[in-house]
């Protein structure tokens, strides 16, 4: 017998965990299967399939324009209100869409916790990771739109990742929070597209927000992560008029670092108890 | 060194009679103050302690809510001791189900990729594997078809064919060949011998003590989640078939067994044609099975039924209530007898799964109980029976000879 052999104790832990990186890296492949496997499924399950990726973005975009720019007649600051609206949609529909999907993601997955081990954070990470593909149809998208509503390329929509890769930490922090808290108490299912209804409202997706928003609200206002993600976006698009409001920016990026510190913590350290729960 | 040690094992669970399941109650008890937990615990596993050595093929046995699976499920990492520490040499597989990650949606191909990785192969290794996981399953012409248009026996089939070709050092593997015909069983025995030969070390659950006997070299009997006996595989699976009285488990798991619970069953035993309790019949004897339960909830026309197994596991005889359009008493303490004039089955070890159900679902479903030793008799008037390798069932056949 070889002598290397990889050594596992199992004992019981109390209190805080490590997040055992090393492991995390050796389970990579199944990351990478079980995102491709969400993707598979939503395109075969749906008779649209693709078409599905295209539409939704395309109609949510037509209703909100004629809604918000032709009806209400609201602000874009002279942008044209459709790409103001894409712009935007873009990183909202991911987050609302990859935050469903991954608070639900562990009781989804509840038959394989029970028979397999793998490092659970796994799971609602590739669900987050799956809606990346209708992200980048929609920027497709976008970008296609672009040049009919005369809006030029501009250098800064190379930082388009920079603003996304927060859009994915914001998903990725609730996500991993509400899946866990979803193993332990069911209700929670219904509190998640509570927060996604209402989180369309508070987020200026229909809208440009400062002209809309009062001055003393703005920087409560700009404590949602997802304002600073969508400034960044139509800042990148449509030009210096939309720079991000700094100050609210930070201050939202540090929240969104710590709901994902102490997610990744929370999430650790009930992950032993799932198999039992679930 | 050993390649799996398990040292002063113990598994907690709670009853989770004052869980609070919904962060609403939660709240309203945390606002009330009320934070003690009232709920009750029980230990699945208690102060176990055993070590196997590398290339060792143990069976793992004992009745339902012996503590087998919760056994299985801490050496797989999913679920946390409680207390003790187990340590493991070597990488581990655990086969608890097979398909597991399977989807309907998609294609045998797909399937096994993500199955094959769920189960920590890395691609390189499934894709290197692949054709021979294909041919083992014998679905080459299916395996770009999604697996919900398979029929259930290939299913099947693919799965194991997956599992089979792990190569980990330590296989563990709960109940998975009770699945799939005949013919495949066989095929994954051998499969999992050669497994054996190979010097991995393999845990394998069974309820069907053919297999375990013909699989493992060593046994572990588990009772009420302590160790029971421990050694060479016929002297523990001899202890397990011969194992107390069933009436005594049945009292105890009662909570454990699946069923809505609105009848429990209290005392399965046989008794002879004089009504005296026993434990053993000769072939061709009279023989009465007595159920006892009792109705908490009133129930509706319930249906009983009552299989009879071989110790290989092999179903032998089936007795319905609803076949003998026989009505059942639905409320009360019920004793409920069943008698069989002749019991012509071969010689051995048998035991009854007896199970109740009416419109609300199961209700109660004892499995692998009151065991019962057929032996020799002289059925036939010659002193000789046929060999109980040979079949199950023993007929007085009328012979006619002649020559021409």
């Amino acid at each position: 017998m070889p002598v290397d052999l990889p050594e596992r104790v199992l004992r019981p832990h109390r209190g805080l965990v490590s997040l055992n990186l090393p492991e995390l890296w050796r389970y990579r492949e199944l990351f990478g299967f079980l995102a491709w496997r969400d993707i598979l499924v939503r395109y075969k399950q749906t008779y649209l399939g693709v078409a599905w990726a295209v539409l939704q973005p395309v109609l949510t975009m037509v209703v909100l324009t004629i809604v918000f720019g032709r009806f209400a007649k609201l602000p874009s600051d002279g942008a044209p209100y459709a790409i103001l609206v894409l712009s935007a949609l873009l990183p909202w529909q991911f987050f609302s869409n990859a935050l469903s999907e991954s608070s639900n993601s562990l009781v989804a997955s509840g038959r394989m916790i029970s028979k397999v081990y793998f490092p659970r954070l796994i799971i609602p990470a590739s669900s987050v990771l799956s809606g990346v593909i209708d992200a980048l149809v929609a920027l497709a998208i976008l970008l296609v739109m672009m040049p009919f509503y005369k809006t030029g390329f501009r250098p800064q929509l190379l930082l388009l990742p920079v603003f996304f890769s927060l859009a994915f930490l914001a998903a990725f922090a609730a996500g991993i929070w509400f899946s866990a808290l979803n193993v332990k108490y069911r209700d929670v299912k219904y509190v998640v597209p509570f927060i996604t209804r209402v989180g369309m409202y508070v987020t200026p997706v229909g809208y440009a927000w400062r002209g809309v928003v009062p001055e003393p609200w703005q920087f409560w206002f700009s404590l949602n992560p997802l304002v600073g993600v969508i400034d960044g976006f139509r800042w990148c698009v449509l030009g210096p008029q939309f720079e991000p409001y700094w100050p609210g920016f930070w201050a939202s990026t540090a929240v969104m670092l710590v709901l994902a510190i102490t997610g990744l913590l929370y999430f650790r350290a009930t992950e032993r108890s799932f198999a039992d729960v679930v | 060194m050993a390649a799996i040690s398990v040292r002063q094992l113990g598994k907690q669970f709670r009853l989770g009679l004052k869980m609070h399941n919904t962060l609403r109650d939660q709240l309203a008890a945390l606002l009330r103050r009320d934070r003690k937990s009232s709920s009750e615990t029980f230990w699945a596993l208690r102060e176990l302690s055993f070590e196997i050595g590398p290339g060792e093929v143990v069976g793992i046995i004992g009745r339902n809510g012996a503590g087998k699976s919760t056994l299985l499920k801490v050496l797989s990492q999913i679920t946390e001791p409680t207390e003790g520490e187990v340590r493991i040499l070597g990488r581990v597989a655990s086969l608890l189900e097979v398909g597991t990650g399977f989807h309907p949606e998609l294609s045998g191909r797909e399937n096994v990729f993500l199955n094959g990785a769920i189960l920590g192969m890395s691609r390189i290794e499934i894709r290197a594997k692949f054709d021979e996981i294909v041919a083992f399953a014998e679905v080459e012409k299916f395996i770009d078809t999604p697996v919900k248009h398979y029929s259930s026996g290939m299913y099947v089939r693919l799965a194991f064919a997956v599992a089979a070709h792990l190569e980990p050092e330590i296989l563990i593997v709960d109940e998975v060949l009770a699945v799939g015909d005949a013919a495949f069983q066989k095929r994954c025995m051998n499969k999992m011998s050669e497994v054996g030969r190979q010097g991995r070390t393999i845990l394998f659950v069974s309820h069907n003590m053919g297999a375990v006997e013909a699989l493992c070299s060593r046994a572990i009997l588990l009772q009420n989640g302590r160790l029971e006996k421990d050694g060479s595989v016929a002297e523990v699976v001899d202890a397990y078939l011969g194992h107390a009285s069933a009436d005594e488990d049945l009292l105890q798991n009662q909570d454990s067994r699946p069923g809505n619970g609105k009848a429990r069953f209290y005392s399965v035993h046989y008794q002879d044609h004089a009504g005296t309790k026993v434990q053993s019949v000769r072939c061709g004897d009279a023989v009465e099975i007595v159920v006892q339960y009792r109705v908490a909830v009133p129930l509706q026309s319930p249906v009983l039924r009552m299989t009879l197994y071989s110790s290989r596991g092999v179903a032998v005889a089936n007795l319905d209530t609803e076949a003998s359009a026989i009505s059942v008493a639905a409320s009360g303490d019920v004793r409920l007898s069943c008698r069989i004039d002749c019991l012509n089955v071969a010689v051995g070890h048998y035991s009854l799964n007896v199970g109740m159900a009416d419109f609300s679902g199961l209700i109660d479903h004892a499995i692998q109980i009151a065991p019962l030793v057929v032996e020799s008799s002289n059925y036939l008037g010659t002193g000789k029976l046929p060999s109980a390798d040979a079949g199950m069932i023993v007929f007085r056949p009328s012979w006619n000879v002649e020559a021409r």
